[in-house]
Parts: structure tokens; sequence; C-alpha cells
């Protein structure tokens, strides 16, 4: 069933997402060659607990870090770990936090150090996708046209979109209906209707599309190892014109 | 976070148990214990040993499946 929001709870989750958005540009600041991922996670955690909310995904299921952070191959859910970033990798961070009973989700692949080219293409079709996604996202439209915008524009580059990992509705669950795959046919799924909340999120490889998960239960990496890029912003239908509640600004105006 | 969909997964048919439900061998060598979908009973499609199906499974217990397509 999908909970549809009010106003003031929308501005609820506009607050946790916001929370988020500023989370994230904190950890692009200090991403740079050397650092370690488990050291972001800590300060990540010391933000979000400075700002007098609750990391989401700490304990989520069991997910024993407040960050998911995807290095290279691992397309998402990666454990914090004493690896040192390097020259030419890129870092998925996705952070979550719990604020006044509402839950903020959202994700940003950061370059680390100067990255190849075709990696570079990898992020910025990725996010030109997420963004593609979004403007389908209004009131009227179905599921299927946000996935069909994000699927075709990004297998003209001949990147692929995950299967098994969707975007999904947010609220004072972390994961609500509607599911919100980043494949399908337009006109298809669940029709937007107002109040809706849902976190688009593609997570696109450049390789296949195939994943696996690891025997810690959480990691998912690309069958070629290939890398993988991840995008996410949560995003209010409304009428005429999609609300987006995270945005991506603190992050790029660094 | 990204949310898990139910994961797809082909198979083959080992044995046939009782009430619709068969037990499954994986492609990745798991075996797993699936009953026929709904709509695949309406339409008296037929599983026998040996078939190859698709099993729809979800993250949560690996262990049970749903059959939800017997390839020819």
């Amino acid at each position: 069933m999908i909970k549809l929001k009010t106003e003031e709870e929308i501005e609820l989750l506009r607050e946790n997402a916001l929370l988020v958005s500023k989370t994230l540009a904190e950890v692009g600041k200090h991403v740079a060659p050397g650092v370690t991922t488990l050291e972001l996670n800590s300060i990540a955690e010391t933000f979000i607990r400075d700002h007098g909310a609750v990391p989401a995904f700490l304990g989520y299921n069991g997910f024993p870090y407040a960050l998911c952070m995807s290095v290279n191959d691992v397309v998402v859910h990666g454990f914090a770990s004493d690896y040192h970033l390097q020259e030419g990798d890129i870092v998925s961070v996705d952070c979550g936090t719990i604020l006044k009973g509402f839950y903020g989700d959202s994700a940003y692949t950061f370059p680390v150090g100067k990255v190849s080219e075709e990696t570079a293409k990898l992020l910025e079709v990725t996010k030109e996708s997420l963004y593609r996604g979004i403007s389908m996202a209004v009131a009227g439209n179905r599921i299927g046209d946000i996935s069909n915008a994000i699927q075709t524009y990004i297998e003209s580059f001949g990147f692929s979109a995950v299967r098994e990992m969707v975007g999904h509705g947010i609220g004072k669950r972390l994961h609500e209906s509607p599911d919100v795959p980043n494949y399908g046919r337009k006109g298809d799924g669940k029709k937007l209707v107002e109040g809706m909340v849902i976190c688009i999120e593609p997570m696109i490889n450049a390789g296949t599309k195939s994943i696996f998960m690891h025997d810690d239960g959480w990691t998912v990496s690309t069958v070629d190892r290939k890398k993988s890029a991840h995008f996410e912003l949560t995003v209010a239908i409304k009428k005429g014109k999609p609300d987006i509640l995270s945005t991506f600004e603190f992050i790029e105006q660094q | 976070m990204a949310k898990q969909t139910a994961i797809e997964k082909e198979g083959k048919i080992i044995e046939a148990l009782s009430n619709a439900m068969f037990r499954v061998e994986l492609d990745n060598g798991h075996i797993i214990i699936a009953h026929i979908s709904g709509k695949m009973r309406m339409h008296y499609i037929r599983i026998l040993p040996g078939d190859k199906v698709r099993v729809e499974m979800s993250p949560y217990d690996l262990t049970k499946g749903r059959i939800s397509f017997r390839y020819k």
C-alpha cells in the first residue's frame, strides 16, 4: 500500500533530505586519495548525530555502518573498511538519516582524484539519467515512465541498469511502496499521485547488468568487475513539476 | 539505500512433492522448495522432474521460491 504524505510530512521529509545532502557534502570534502572509507563513515556519523538525527542505515536489517561505501565495482551496500582510496577510484556514498520520525536517503558517487575519461562519462551519464527520471516524476505519469527514461538514456551509451536493486518509496520507514526500478516500459506500473514521496536511484554498470552478492550478505558487486555508479535523490510527486527534496548543490558548489 | 526486489533465478525440477510443490535445483547449485504460481495452476501447466523453470525468490527466505514459468 502506498502511503500518501501531507504537506507537513513532506516538509519533515525535506528536512531529512537536506540533512542527508549536507552530510554527503561534508563527506565529499574529505574524499581524497589515501583516506580510508572507515574514516569517512565516522565523519558522517558524527555530522549526523551533531545535527540531532540518527544514522538510518546503522542497524537497518543488521547493516553495521552509517554509510554504504561502494568502491569501484561494488554497486551498492558496501561496508566501510580500512581500504585506502586510490587515485582513479570512484566511491558511491549512500547516506540515510532519521529525524523527527521520518527518513532521509540520498547517494552520490565521488571520483577520487583524477579518473579516466570512461569513468567520468559513467558518472556524468548516471547523474543525467537521474535527472531525466525525475523530470518524469509528476502526478499523472506512471512509474514505468521514470524507469523507461532512465533505461533508454543510459543504454544509448552502452551502459546497463541493475535489475535486482530498485528505488523505493520513503516516509516513516526507509523502504516503502512503490518500487521504482531503473528499467521498464513506458506507461507500466503504478500511477503517480500527488503526495507520494519516492527515492529514484539509478545504479548503472559500465559493463554487464549482472551482479552478485558477497558472502557478507550485503555487498553487491558487478560480475565482470567493471565500475558501477549510483546517484539517488528523494522526490515528492506534485502536479506539473517534480519537487526534489534532497539536492546535490552542497556537493557541487565546493 | 537501494531496495532489493524478488530475485528471479532459473533452475531444474529434481523431484515432485505433494501439494504442487517441487524441489528445484538452481543454476548456482542450491536446492530449494518451490510452489507453482496460482496463474500456472489456473492454466493447468504441468511440470515434470527435469523441466527447466524460472523461480522467484524473496531475499529474506532463500530456501523457498515460487515457480513463475516453465520453459519448453
